[in-house]
């Protein structure tokens, strides 16, 4: 067990490796009730959080889910989130990181205090929701043994309302892994009722606990961004690759003056995967990354992938050096250790 | 159960070493390689190095860390293990018998009479709170 943004969390139950395979091949049981969540209700609820997340939220139907982030006024990065529109009902919700849930929301509740012409409400949720993740290719076999709404025709990134072992959830089909699945919410007091639950009507099928190690492996083999590594406040998501989840073109919002003028002027890093090549060990964040003995970067994640049986990472380079085919040196323990530069994601699964 | 075999000796820094005249045969012990979890990578002194005891010879590292080796006793590295740096998944499975890492002729035999023997090896981990 260790701490993590203020949690107590299982780094693994029986193994990183053998947690990192069961949910690539069977199904996995994630307790992510660290995660933050965020209401957003009133007439302007939209207006609001178009005007301080990068994606357009005006493209969601009720029940839809998407990715985006909230950046400060030079073009950093707050967090990356998940909004919902609520598949019943008015009002979003917003779904943060563990590490930024109080980050966060002070940062809605200042933005909302600058704008008093809106009429829109922030609340915090993390306090009386739990959260949990199933995910894998047998997660929605062993999920659909709680509820009787039809699993399958739940599509990608939406949600429903759906009473799961009579626990009112929220079930969306989302996740940090690369591999089909669902992340639930629930009342917090009834967590434990659905973790039992789950594992009850999963084990025979293989679904296992999954714990923070095999977490990580997982969402880098699928190229997903960890907050504090790939982006941050000093890393914004021009340079981190995630210009798909800007929308220039959708209005005004904080962040998009610095982020037009750096687009304009060039963006100078740029965020590239690689896998080693030369023996020497895993490629670690921070880790400094040279060419031709210059330094030109510094590796952002980095792990040995049990999927690929290789030492794989992201790191954020000079512009000049990027390129898929092209050679980093990473330097682990005082030598340079040489990796090839490779396209992302690392994996994914069949049929995606 | 924390596996320690009674005829090895062992340093505060879990690794294990087995006498046979003047050559030790030396290794990381069960305790070292669960809290390491999936081992993935073994950065071994070459034959012919010399080590000292109680300084670091090598990595060990694994999914979720990296680590210094530590030599249990001084002298020069006659022998590395290549199956186990080919691996590193052995030292998990059998870290006293085929996950053994590396041979060292030692430059002086009475330094094992530093290391602790099984029992007071089992009594350290306890207090490590260890030993389960």
């Amino acid at each position: 067990m260790v701490e993590f943004a203020g949690w107590y969390m299982p780094v693994q139950y029986r193994g990183i490796m053998e947690e990192h395979r069961t949910v690539r091949s069977l199904a996995g049981l994630f307790d992510i009730g660290h995660m933050g969540q965020v209401d957003v209700t009133g007439p302007d609820a939209l207006a609001f959080l178009q005007y301080v997340t990068t994606n357009d939220i005006s493209k969601l139907e009720p029940g839809v889910a998407q990715y985006g982030m909230m950046l400060y006024p030079d073009g950093g990065v707050v967090d990356d989130i998940f909004v919902y529109r609520r598949p019943t009902g008015p009002g979003f919700f917003v779904v943060i990181n563990a590490a930024n849930t109080d980050k966060d929301v002070a940062w809605l509740h200042e933005q909302r205090q600058q704008r008093q012409n809106l009429d829109v409400t922030v609340t915090n949720l993390s306090n009386e929701l739990g959260m949990i993740a199933i995910q894998g290719p047998k997660a929605e076999s062993i999920l659909q043994h709680l509820t009787d709404v039809p699993l399958s025709s739940v599509k990608y990134h939406t949600a429903v309302d759906a009473h799961l072992d009579g626990i009112p959830c929220l079930v969306g089909r989302t996740g940090y892994t690369g591999e089909d699945g669902f992340e639930l919410y629930c009342p917090i007091e009834q967590t434990g009722q659905l973790w039992d639950r789950l594992l009850e009507a999963g084990t025979p099928e293989g679904l296992q606990p999954i714990g923070l190690g095999a977490r990580d492996t997982l969402r880098l083999e699928s190229r997903m961004s960890l907050y504090g590594n790939e982006i941050s406040a000093e890393i914004n998501p021009l340079e981190a690759g995630l210009s798909w989840a800007v929308k220039f073109d959708k209005g005004d919002f904080i962040g998009r003056d610095a982020l037009s003028k750096q687009k304009e002027q060039g963006i100078r890093r740029r965020l590239v995967g690689f896998k080693m090549v030369e023996r020497g060990g895993v490629p670690r964040s921070h880790f400094e990354v040279q060419v031709d003995g210059k330094s030109v970067g510094f590796v952002t994640s980095g792990t040995s992938s049990p999927t690929l049986g290789e030492n794989i990472g992201l790191a954020l380079v000079d512009r000049s050096v990027a390129g898929v085919g092209k050679p980093l040196d990473i330097v682990i323990r005082g030598k340079p250790v040489r990796a090839v530069q490779v396209k992302m994601p690392f994996y994914k699964r069949p049929g995606a | 159960m924390t596996e320690v075999p009674q005829d090895l000796r062992y340093t505060r820094t879990h690794e294990w070493a087995k006498f046979d005249a003047d050559v030790a045969t030396v290794g990381v012990d069960d305790y070292a390689q669960n809290e390491l979890g999936d081992l993935t990578y073994l950065e071994l002194p070459e034959p012919g190095t010399t080590v000292t005891q109680n300084e670091p010879m090598g990595v060990i590292e694994s999914v979720k860390a990296a680590s210094d080796l530590y030599a249990p006793i001084s002298g020069e590295v006659i022998e590395s293990n290549p199956e186990a740096t080919n691996a590193p998944d052995l030292v998990n499975t059998s870290p006293y018998q085929q996950g053994w890492l590396l041979r060292v002729r030692m430059s002086d035999p009475s330094e094992a009479n530093n290391l602790m023997d099984a029992g007071d090896y089992e009594k350290f981990l306890e207090e490590q709170g260890g030993g389960h």
